[in-house]
């Protein structure tokens, strides 16, 4: 164990679909607390990498530990400790916001004192208690986001993987959820985050670029910033990533 | 003037879509409307391309209004919604005939259009458009609603989910259509890309807020709007920030806090707020607001005291 505690430790990862290589030996590790932003064109190998991390997929070969258990043999504890939440699957639209987080807080196997409890809090913090009892689907988006966000991270996961979070919403409602983010990584939560809006990648405490299901930059945004002479990760992203 | 939108209201049951949206569009404009899901856009597409009809107000396509002259106005605007409507079991090349021939085209009078566009996928042009990649279903959804070189093309945020890359490549495709003398509506939910058009609306929750020409900045000292950056990060402050007197509002900005003053005077006091926290590297400058600084302050104001305690639904 070094400085700090490695959540997230890959080395040599690679995944073949056919003759197809859409993670080229990746190696990075993310640090416990971190936000580590995850960035790369559509098609560069994000979805695969995101997927063998959440154990719901098997690498071809590498050395892959998430929260200290084995990719290979130890998928199911993986899932206990992760979150997960992307834009596309996030919450059940037919239950209420009050149902979706007791499924979620059920199926993460909380106790029912507990999830009451907690059920409140998250409401009064959201300010969501006032349509506790309101579909999802007749929730704005960015309350959507935000009550997403929080359910996946109900259980207290020692990592929460976000997959375009914040898609559609207007910048006000990005930044609160970032916010929501930097709060996350106070209680000791890792982010492990997909985006593409750059100027989110300068939230980030690291950031790597994928490019070809290659990692071609790894750093912190400053250090990036420096490295490829760009005022902003936007041209930091499009010198790396322009074919 | 290629498009008029006469003071359009559109209510789907108890949802005000849109309300009172008035703007012009000039010949050969590249105009852009901005704002999140849920604001309106979609609806105003669809009634710019005659497929919805508004409650009240007029929508003139080249003067053909687009309720009682939708046959004229079909055939002057190429539309490319959301969802591209492209038929996943026809061939790519078959799609784009398909299109030529509804509109009494071919694919050979107007390839010079479509050039650009059609030869990055014309390598697959024998592979179904339901195996295409996210990008090239977007190039074909393109090339098709182009192919009879319509007046006004309208484009549906065609870059939502597509990452900086690839939007700045189709950005640059608009941009030599728009050459060919082709007025162009597009929306995007990326304010980066205001930067693009000729002029923008910013438009939430049904309202069109402002209409504003990128190129010529907003009034500096009008809007009382400060960066503040430090090599150790800014998150840490912008709790400190926002209790500050003087305060009105602190947002995360990229590497840096933006924060708006209720006052010019308070500029000083909060620097010397700032200087007495000891960290040597923090900038403190006033700066010219941008589209998105712009847009937030509107939505502040829209929505008052709201966004702070909880929105309302």
């Amino acid at each position: 164990m070094s400085k700090r505690e490695h959540i997230i430790e890959v080395k040599d990862m690679v995944k073949k679909f056919g003759s197809f290589t859409a993670n080229d030996r990746l190696t990075f590790h993310v640090e416990r607390g971190e936000i580590f932003g995850f960035l790369g064109a559509n098609g560069a190998g994000k979805t695969t990498a995101m997927r063998i991390l959440c154990g719901l997929s098997y690498p071809t070969s590498g050395e892959i530990y998430v929260a200290g258990h084995n990719v290979y043999r130890e998928r199911e504890r993986i899932k206990k400790k992760i979150g997960y939440m992307s834009q596309k699957f996030s919450l059940y639209e037919d239950l209420t916001v009050s149902e979706n987080i007791r499924l979620y807080a059920g199926i993460y196997g909380l106790g029912r004192k507990q999830i009451a409890s907690r059920e409140e809090q998250l409401l009064d913090r959201l300010g969501l208690t006032y349509i506790r009892s309101r579909l999802i689907r007749e929730v704005p988006l960015g309350w959507k986001q935000k009550l997403a966000f929080s359910v996946a991270i109900f259980h207290q996961p020692a990592v929460v993987f976000l997959d375009e979070p914040t898609g559609g919403v207007d910048p006000i409602t990005r930044r609160q959820f970032w916010e929501m983010i930097h709060d996350a990584t106070e209680e000791g939560i890792t982010v492990f985050v997909t985006t593409h809006y750059m100027d989110e990648a300068e939230y980030c405490d690291r950031v790597s670029i994928m490019v070809d299901g290659r990692i071609d930059a790894l750093d912190t945004p400053a250090a990036l910033k420096q490295q490829f002479d760009s005022k902003n990760m936007n041209e930091v992203f499009l010198k790396l990533a322009r074919l | 003037m290629s498009l008029i939108i006469d003071h359009i209201d559109k209510s789907y049951d108890a949802v005000k879509a849109l309300r009172q949206v008035d703007f012009e569009v000039n010949d050969g404009e590249l105009f852009g409307l901005i704002g999140p899901d849920g604001a309106g856009k979609s609806t105003l597409f669809r009634i710019m391309a005659s497929l919805v009809i508004p409650d009240a107000g007029r929508c003139l396509m080249h003067g053909h209004n687009v309720v009682k002259d939708y046959r004229e106005v079909r055939k002057i605007i190429g539309y490319m919604p959301g969802r591209f409507s492209l038929y996943m079991d026809l061939s790519v090349e078959e799609n784009l005939a398909f299109y030529a021939r509804v509109f009494g085209t071919n694919v050979h009078e107007n390839y010079d259009l479509i050039r650009d566009v059609y030869e990055q996928i014309a390598p697959f042009k024998k592979r179904l458009a339901g195996k295409l990649s996210g990008g090239m279903k977007q190039k074909l959804a393109l090339s098709c609603a182009l192919i009879h070189r319509p007046e006004v093309l309208i484009l549906d945020e065609p870059t939502t989910g597509v990452d900086a890359v690839s939007r700045r490549e189709f950005w640059d495709m608009l941009k030599k259509i728009q050459k060919e003398g082709i007025t162009i509506v597009v929306s995007t939910p990326y304010m980066d890309e205001a930067e693009m058009c000729d002029r923008v609306g910013l438009i939430q929750k049904g309202k069109l807020l402002e209409i504003t020409d990128p190129s010529k900045p907003y009034d500096r000292d009008e809007a009382q709007l400060f960066s503040l950056r430090s090599n150790s990060g800014v998150y840490t402050y912008l709790e400190r920030v926002r209790r500050m007197e003087g305060c009105k509002h602190a947002w995360l900005f990229g590497d840096q806090l933006h924060v708006t003053l209720r006052s010019e005077g308070d500029a000083v006091l909060i620097k010397s707020i700032l200087d007495g926290w000891g960290d040597s590297s923090i900038e403190w400058k006033k700066i010219t607001p941008s589209i998105e600084d712009r847009f937030m302050g509107l939505i502040e104001q829209e929505s008052g005291e709201q966004l702070n305690n909880g929105e309302t639904i």
